[in-house]
């Protein structure tokens, strides 16, 4: 469970790279262990919200503790999480400079998402949550490239703007959360069995947790730190932030935004269909001029999350499962998206997809992945996007007036519009003649990269061949959440 | 019937692809081509023993009192979106899809066998059969869904290897945009396919759960071919924009198989598509691929007949697609062009030929001629296409300039590609007239307009085809041959082409309204001479035109072209089309909304963003100088602020 602290308590050590492959690894393998335990006791008929539940007393004053326990959805983004660590592990084989220190805010990192994923109590996972961002500055600082300074202060005050209105959504649910006269509580469980919170309070609470979870989640139009952060930042640091820290806004907003706030989600909900359709649409557009291959993959980002908090808002079990199965999707995808150009630009050192072409005759096996990773994007079926979207569109149609009708097939113009860019790069970058004649004496991909590679796209096609378990999983974990909608009609 | 058969009919080529995918690399060209080819083959005597059971064994699971039965061999959930909607992975079997399992099948196998010849000095060779191998899995897929979503599962795949096929040669621009632009437009019209079936979603997730529908089949093809209006009893009250929302639902998806089939104005890709290499051309853009939109309405067919103005709509589309490409293929000089312009032609054929269909009219011919056509078209289609990739291996040029009096060099092809031109053009007893002449009888049935039309249509097929026969194998020799002399194709390629031949002359006397009808029970065939002497005598007066222009090297083609230079160009650029669609794609698309979203993302949204930052900036440098150290202003400020608190407590207190 607290595998995550594992690696970054090591990580101080010479030998970081045996440190590195031996804490991703065991985070990995727990991970999956935990997959498997948590699947094994609910087929042996546990039907509690959360388990593996603990609770210690932290802060009695204002009731604060250390809360834990995961449902079907938490375990996945944790064995996600554990995954992008793998992959990142390999993929940033050869940073430089200080690697010790890199890797020492990347385990940090990784220690804010894992906490934030496990934790049921809101202050805790608010803290988590801070503990995840902190790292990023520095670590697009230091390492990253390009007009770094200027993307990571960008990056960091617009999500520090988005906790704040996070921080009164979340005191404002802490002070209404018991019915008159109990003590007020942080537990998420306990604040939705209360279901205590006043309508007009939710109104406002459910505008505050949603948007502050929904800068992280790349909403339009909070969503320009991710394009200069994604562009500015290291290939791991990439990977890590749009593979799994974006994630955190689609999980908070469904967790707390909507869980706790049910009454003003069903009100509320269609000011944030229209941004999140816009977002789908609009990211959408806009990759589709973008010439740095980081610029295109974060307004593919910008689309795709937007497809998360989308799906979320439908309210029914389907699309939110696809939500979830879209998220997982995307931050495989992504991940290894940014894997695959930091290492073309390793190679080239340049990501202008005009001063590149035919690299599948220099680097084939790069070349294949990079298509490999394309036709995940545009949903390809045999690769989980195509699961993810299918679940989404169909869950939606199930809200049958013209305004969902209308921004369902809107957001349904995606397919196309995602098709024409990534056919768009991979048919300059990876096909074709080749441009720079330079990149001829380049080599194809070693042996720590084809890893991270082969990692990420055995997870996309796994999902992608066998959806059911997996969606089995998370549909069971909606039902306390569908049922705290239903209950607030 | 045992479940191996079929699951090893989807399991040996995906197998073969991931082998030859992953493994290619390190294996010779050879044994990537036999393996390829002897999996192939392999598949092919599997797939004939299990349609041939399906159609010949008799046994009562298949057939009973003479009709034909569908039957689910195995139907395993895939997906579950709820307990209603389940995506199911399974293969049915039923007239249409063992047919087709027939056709993919053959042709598949004498593709992978030419290929050899042909593909021989390429490079990526392995992965070339690896792609093959993908594609056959995924067409076979497509036909034994048993359900919508599986087969909108496998539609995208054969869009997939479509696009890695036509794009093989990858290094060439050409191929590159080629394979791009089939995908997107596929792709385009799938969005609609989507969208209708989303809609049909919607309605059979509607229905009581208690009803006749148990809730995994709801979207079953068995249930909804067997009681269509149970499974959408919800929509037939609700109407949009005058029309039923069942109509809509159903143009819809078929304008996802006006993507696949290229219908206008959706053709515009499979012209294109011809950059990919001529084998593959035979077997994705002219023998089966293509036909799937024909497929697809086909499997549909009893959803359309509730709701008959859609089949009108496919009529309409259909008549204009097959004249529109008729009259573009009399003006190509590219071989392959002219065959992929037949291609279209033929398919809408295909599509009339369905849309005029009603069971009250000659019991529903027009499905049984339509399906007969597949199949023949497949064979003559698949072997022309062969043949022009001999006569392209043989001069290393794609246009007809460059051929001419072909025939004394290259005799296995001249004869072959004649049996081809004869059998498209319709010639007794070619099997193309067979099935041409039950598609004209179904749509004179239903209204003369149509049957004329397309006896129009078929006379202007004759032309073209017999146009590039005579301008490629007759007319005036190409003087370079006395240096370079052509010559036939090796036997790998020669093989394929006479077997086609002899399918071709044969096919027509299969008694194919046994085997395939819209009801499943059989059909008799009967010619009816008035329809089959007119269409024989417009393909002959038709032959002998193109005969007369083109036979011996004259002028009088080059006259005619001079006569009406506006409509030969007009037609030679086929009407604009590719320009157009470049218009509103490039023009407004992408430099308009895309290039406009970008701007104003960078300048706008976060130009806000930066401004905020500036002006926190501009404001804290300007308050800065306050704190200047110096005891005497703070003096002045705090005295200044006292006074000021004094003045809001005093007004307050008032």
């Amino acid at each position: 469970m607290m595998a995550g602290l594992a690696c970054c308590g090591n990580s101080n050590m010479k030998a970081i790279r045996a440190v590195m492959v031996t804490g991703s690894t065991v985070l990995l393998a727990m991970a999956i262990w935990l997959v498997v335990d948590f699947l094994a006791l609910r087929a042996s008929g546990d039907t509690s919200e959360m388990l593996y539940t603990g609770s210690w007393l932290w802060y009695a004053p204002l009731n604060i503790h250390l809360a834990v326990g995961v449902d079907g959805i938490s375990v996945l983004m944790l064995l996600l999480s554990a995954i992008i660590v793998f992959a990142g592990t390999f993929a940033s084989w050869k940073i430089d400079p200080l690697p010790m220190n890199f890797f020492l805010w990347f385990c940090l990192l990784s220690t804010g998402v894992f906490g934030f994923f496990i934790s049921i109590d809101m202050f805790t996972m608010f803290m988590f949550y801070e503990v995840a961002l902190i790292p990023m500055y520095l670590l697009i600082g230091v390492w990253g490239t390009g007009r770094k300074e200027y993307s990571a202060m960008k990056l960091t005050l617009m999500l520090m703007g988005g906790s704040a209105f996070l921080m009164l959504g979340l005191l404002g649910i802490f002070w209404h959360s018991a019915p008159e006269g109990g003590m007020p509580t942080w537990n998420i469980l306990e604040i939705s069995h209360n279901a205590a919170i006043d309508p007009s309070w939710q109104r406002l609470l459910f505008c505050f947790t949603f948007v502050g979870f929904g800068v992280l989640g790349a909403m339009f139009p909070f969503h320009t730190w991710s394009p200069d952060g994604h562009a500015c930042a290291p290939t791991a640091v990439s990977m890590l932030h749009a593979g799994v820290l974006m994630k955190l806004g689609g999980y908070g907003c469904f967790r707390i935004a909507i869980f706790l706030c049910p009454q003003a989600a069903q009100e509320l909900a269609w000011i944030f269909i229209i941004l999140t359709g816009i977002s789908v649409v609009y990211g959408a557009f806009s990759a589709c001029v973008q010439t740095d291959l980081k610029y295109i993959n974060a307004y593919s980002s910008v689309s795709h999350c937007g497809m998360v908090l989308f799906a979320i808002l439908m309210l029914n079990t389907t699309a939110m499962t696809g939500g979830i199965l879209q998220m997982l999707s995307h931050g495989l995808m992504t991940a290894l998206f940014f894997a695959l150009i930091g290492m073309i630009y390793g190679r080239t050192h340049t990501r202008d997809i005009r001063e590149m072409g035919g690299l599948m005759k220099i680097m084939p096996y790069l070349g294949v992945c990079y298509m490999i990773a394309g036709f995940a994007s545009l949903g390809l079926p045999g690769m989980s996007g195509f699961v993810a979207e299918m679940t989404i569109f169909f869950g939606a149609f199930e809200n049958n007036d013209l305004f969902h009708r209308i921004f369902v097939i809107a957001a349904t113009t995606s397919i196309v519009i995602t098709a024409v860019y990534i056919l768009r790069v991979v048919g300059k970058l990876i096909l074709g003649p080749v441009k720079d004649e330079h990149h001829l004496k380049l080599t194809d991909a070693t042996w720590w990269e084809r890893l991270s590679t082969v990692t990420l796209i055995a997870c996309l096609a796994g999902i992608g061949f066998f959806p059911n378990w997996i969606n089995e999983t998370i549909q069971h974990s909606f039902a306390p959440i569908i049922s705290a909608l239903q209950n607030a009609l | 019937m045992d479940i191996t058969l079929p699951i090893l009919i989807l399991a040996l080529p995906f197998t073969m692809f991931l082998i030859l995918g992953i493994g290619g690399v390190k294996m010779t060209r050879k044994l990537a081509g036999v393996l390829g080819i002897c999996a192939n083959g392999a598949l092919l005597a599997i797939a004939y023993t299990v349609a041939f059971t399906y159609f010949f064994s008799g046994n009562p699971d298949f057939i009973v009192d003479g009709i034909r039965q569908q039957v689910e061999i195995f139907d395993v959930t895939w997906l579950a979106f709820t307990e209603r909607m389940v995506v199911n992975i399974g293969f049915l079997l039923d007239p249409i899809s063992a047919m087709m399992l027939i056709v993919i099948t053959t042709i598949s196998f004498m593709v992978h066998l030419y290929s050899w010849g042909y593909m021989e000095h390429e490079p990526g060779f392995q992965r070339y059969y690896a792609f093959l191998s993908l594609f056959t899995f995924s067409m076979l897929g497509l036909v034994v869904a048993t359900n919508i979503f599986q087969m909108y599962i496998f539609w995208e795949l054969v869009g997939v290897s479509s696009y890695l096929l036509i794009g093989f040669f990858y290094k060439l621009p050409s191929a590159v945009s080629a394979s791009k632009k089939a995908f997107i437009v596929t792709r385009f019209a799938d969005l609609f396919m989507l969208i209708g079936i989303l809609v049909l979603s919607y309605f059979v997730s509607q229905t009581p759960a208690d009803g006749p529908l148990s809730g995994a089949s709801a979207f079953n093809f068995l249930m909804l071919n067997s009681q269509p209006t149970n499974v959408l009893a919800s929509t037939l009250g609700s109407t949009f924009l005058g029309a039923s929302v069942l109509t809509w639902a159903m143009i819809l998806i078929f304008v996802g198989g006006m993507g696949k089939s290229a219908m206008m104005p959706l053709h515009i890709w499979l012209p294109d598509a011809m950059e990919g290499p001529t084998p593959v051309s035979a077997l994705i853009h002219a023998a089966t691929m293509v036909v799937a939109g024909v497929y697809l309405v086909a499997r549909f067919f009893p959803l359309y007949l509730i709701v008959p103005d859609s089949l009108t709509f496919i009529t309409v589309v259909g008549a204009i697609t097959a004249f529109y490409a008729a009259v573009v293929a009399c003006c190509q000089i590219d071989i392959k062009r002219i065959l992929a312009f037949s291609t279209i032609s033929q398919i809408a054929f295909m599509m009339v030929s369905l849309g005029v269909a009603r069971p009250e009219l000659h019991d529903g011919l027009g499905y049984m001629a339509s399906m007969f056509h597949l199949f023949t078209h497949a064979m003559f289609k698949a072997l022309l296409f062969l043949g022009a990739g001999a006569l392209i291996h043989a001069v290393h040029s794609n246009n007809y300039t460059e051929m001419g009096g072909m025939r004394k060099y290259m005799p296995i092809t001249h004869w072959t590609f004649l049996i081809g031109c004869l059998a498209i053009a319709g010639i007794f007893p070619l099997s193309g007239f067979w099935s041409k002449d039950e598609m004209l009888s179904a749509m004179y049935s239903n209204n003369w307009i149509w049957g004329a039309w397309m006896t129009m249509v078929a006379g202007l097929t004759a032309f073209y085809m017999f146009r590039m026969y005579f301008r490629v194998f007759w007319w005036e020799e190409n003087p370079h041959y006395k240096e370079h002399r052509p010559h036939d194709a090796p036997w790998q390629m020669s093989l394929p082409l006479i077997f086609l031949a002899i399918v071709s002359v044969f096919a027509g006397f299969i008694p194919f309204g046994e085997y395939v009808t819209w009801n499943r029970e059989p059909y008799h065939i009967h010619i009816d001479m008035q329809i089959a002497v007119t269409s024989v005598v417009v393909a002959i007066i038709a032959i002998a035109f193109a005969g007369w222009l083109y036979m011996k090297k004259n002028e009088k083609p080059a006259r005619m072209k001079a006569a009406l230079p506006g409509l030969w160009k007009a037609a030679n650029r086929r009407f604009y089309w590719d320009e157009m669609y470049m218009f509103v794609t490039h023009k407004i698309i992408f430099n308009g909304i895309c290039r406009g979203i970008a701007w104003f993302d960078r300048h706008i949204i976060d130009g806000t963003m930066d401004a905020l930052a500036s002006m926190t900036q501009f404001f804290s440098l300007k308050i800065k100088g306050m704190q200047n150290g110096s005891i005497q202003t703070y003096v002045i400020w705090y005295f200044f602020g006292a006074l000021l608190l004094a003045a809001i407590t005093w007004i307050c207190l008032l």
